[in-house]
């Protein structure tokens, strides 16, 4: 096991390596480079001006050794400086990672729990009524976009009820917990409930399964309860394929956390990569996509862990 | 003879089916006394299995049980579920087909089997249960059973499943045993020695077996009495040595005569011809249209079973002639 974790430690290592290499070529392919926005908005500015910044900043080597000068920053945990923030990378990353990170946890907790208690109700009489009502609505959770959903729901809570407020993080002056959850609550309704739909039919459709198994049958015939045959042998076995989904789906999170943040206006990850870019914020944009990456492999990664400890027929090595 | 443990009379189960009912078995009657072994024949999809299930109350939704089961002078037919709970696992246990899939593949095999004793012992752990699944493995023939008991279902072989699946079914000391095809999915060799396992057990603790095969030679070797079930309907029903030694029905005569004989090696083994009827077939005689002896008056009335001669009944109006 601590062997498997080591050798995915270093194949994620390698994987980011590339990652790094590829994403660094592609900014740096972009047309343009930040010297051309520090000098448009400088009536003043000469060619020769701009050489010579493009010297300061390195931007005149050729871009393997821009490269190779970055990484070996890096690896020496110096990511360099934003343009656009004016401050270390990390120091601009940090905040909006750790914003990004809850909205993505809570969310996605509550998504995989909801799924968990929709699909095992809807499973238990497939085709009923409630089976019929919770497919429609896991069904609209998967149709419905994310912006519009965040628009309806700002909509509805915020303009018309005003039970939350419709964007930011906090209220300027109002430091409370319970003023960052109140900002917290619409954000991640909306995530969850993107995630939910195909979440609970994927739980639906493998407890359907794992119930017409001859083990439950087996459970049944011994006696259990239905509580019991349901929630512990039917479930468990259900869980296999549902975590293995649902971690490979956690990375993918990323992409609907940047629409969300966007929508209600929350500095997040999403936000930051994309202004960033826009801006030409090379060291930003760069580190941003590589915590996105690690993000997915780590997601990967606790995926195959999962599987090894709920499946004992998967051995890891 | 001892009273009988079990009664079943005239067990019908019917599943909705095109606006009404389809009955899939019906007119089902025996008996079975305690130490005693009855063995159920018949082709796929004649209606052996889900009698069994019968038995222990999971004909599966929407199928219709009616009919009496007396187990012991109490009726089972119609009980409530926490009732029928109390009763599988402890007194009426069942083993299944498929070993590996009957299995839960999650859970270690020390832990089905106490789970078995919790559920139905009051009082008893699951700690306790596991010990005492050790000693059950060891009772079924399993050898390290401390390991076994250790171990997940993918890590036994077939034969070894199977052992902890009878295990599992005898935790809590049933007087009724329901073995659906327990042998089917195995080896020759290891078919032999459950066999060997289920009789040397019965003869140790005096439990009932109802033991269901398609294949009649091996039902042969563990039954004392044979039921040849048919379409849903029992056709003839004899202790064993009077079922071999004068089979009455042209269906059960058609079964013994495609057994292998290895004292007459053929070309081609002989076969029944046809295969077993889809739905009710309307009046008459379910076996007329593969039977030879059939004439006009089997396709119009369905025959009863009759007692031809002491405890061998038959329902075939050619089986006197």
């Amino acid at each position: 096991m601590a062997r498997f974790i080591l050798r995915r430690i270093l194949q994620a290592a390698f994987v980011l390596l590339v990652m790094s290499f590829v994403i660094y070529s592609l900014i740096g392919l972009m047309p343009g480079d930040p010297i051309d926005i520090m000098i448009a908005s400088n009536p003043g500015a000469t060619p020769e001006l701009a050489a010579a910044l493009r010297k300061i900043y390195g931007l005149d080597q050729p871009l393997l050794s821009r490269y190779g000068h970055w990484l070996w920053a890096a690896v020496q945990g110096d990511f360099g400086y934003s343009r656009l923030h004016s401050a270390p990378v990390l120091a601009v990353l940090a905040p909006a990672l750790w914003q990004t990170c809850k909205l993505m946890l809570i969310s996605f907790t509550a998504a995989v729990l909801l799924a968990f208690a929709l699909g095992i109700v809807a499973a238990l009489r497939p085709g009923g009524p409630v089976d019929a009502l919770i497919s429609l609505f896991a069904f609209a959770g998967i149709s419905v976009p994310v912006f519009w959903l965040a628009l309806m729901m700002i909509l509805v809570f915020a303009v018309d009820l005003h039970w939350f407020p419709a964007s930011g993080i906090a209220t300027v002056g109002d430091g409370s917990i319970r003023d960052y959850a109140r900002h917290m609550v619409m954000p991640v309704i909306t995530l969850a409930l993107a995630q939910t739909g195909g979440f609970t039919r994927f739980v639906r459709a493998s407890m359907i399964e794992s119930l017409r198994s001859d083990h439950v049958r087996t459970a049944r015939a011994k006696g259990a309860g239905e509580g019991r045959v349901v929630l512990v042998h039917a479930f468990r076995t259900a869980l296999i394929p549902v975590v293995t989904v649902m971690a490979l789906n956690f990375g993918s999170l990323f992409g609907g956390a940047l629409l969300t943040e966007t929508m209600f206006a929350q500095p997040g990850m999403g936000k930051m990569i994309y202004d960033s870019i826009l801006g030409n914020d090379y060291n930003l944009a760069l580190t941003g996509l590589l915590f996105a990456t690690l993000v997915t492999l780590l997601s990967n990664l606790l995926a195959d862990i999962a599987y090894g400890w709920l499946d004992p027929r998967i051995t890891l090595a | 003879m001892t009273a009988p443990l079990l009664e079943v009379t005239d067990l019908g189960v019917s599943f909705p089916h095109a606006g009404g009912r389809h009955r899939v078995v019906a007119g089902i009657s025996y008996a079975l006394a305690p130490g005693r072994t009855l063995g159920v024949v018949g082709e796929s999809g004649c209606g052996k299995s889900v009698t069994a299930l019968a038995l222990v109350g999971l004909v599966p939704a929407p199928g219709h049980v009616e009919g009496s089961i007396r187990f012991d002078g109490r009726e089972l037919v119609g009980q409530s579920h926490a009732a029928w709970r109390a009763l599988r696992g402890a007194d009426i246990a069942m083993v299944f087909q498929e070993p590996m899939t009957a299995l839960n593949p999650v859970m270690t095999i020390g832990r089905q089997i106490a789970e078995s004793l919790v559920l139905h012992r009051d009082g008893m752990g699951w700690r306790e249960g596991e010990r005492e699944a050790v000693g059950l493995l060891e009772a079924v023939g399993i050898n390290a059973p401390r390991d076994r008991a250790r171990a997940y279902p993918h890590q036994l072989s077939g034969g070894m499943r199977q052992r902890a699946v009878i295990a599992m079914a005898l935790a809590c000391g049933p007087r009724l045993l329901v073995a659906d095809e327990p042998t089917t999915a195995l080896d020759v060799t290891i078919q032999a020695q459950i066999l060997d396992l289920l009789q040397d057990l019965q003869d140790r603790t005096g439990m009932a077996i109802q033991f269901i095969s398609h294949n009649l030679a091996v039902v042969s070797a563990i039954a004392h009495d044979i039921i040849v079930m048919y379409a849903g309907r029992i056709v003839e029903r004899a202790p064993v040595e009077a079922l071999f030694a004068h089979p009455l029905h042209p269906y059960t005569q058609g079964l013994i005569a495609t057994l292998p004989d290895p004292d007459h090696r053929v070309a081609r083994l002989p076969v029944i011809p046809g295969s077993v009827p889809d739905l009710d077939t309307g009046g008459g005689c379910r076996f007329a249209d593969r039977c030879p002896r059939a004439d006009a008056a089997c396709r119009i009335a369905e025959p009863a079973l009759v007692e031809m001669a002491p405890g061998h009944l038959v329902a075939c109006f050619k089986a006197g002639a």
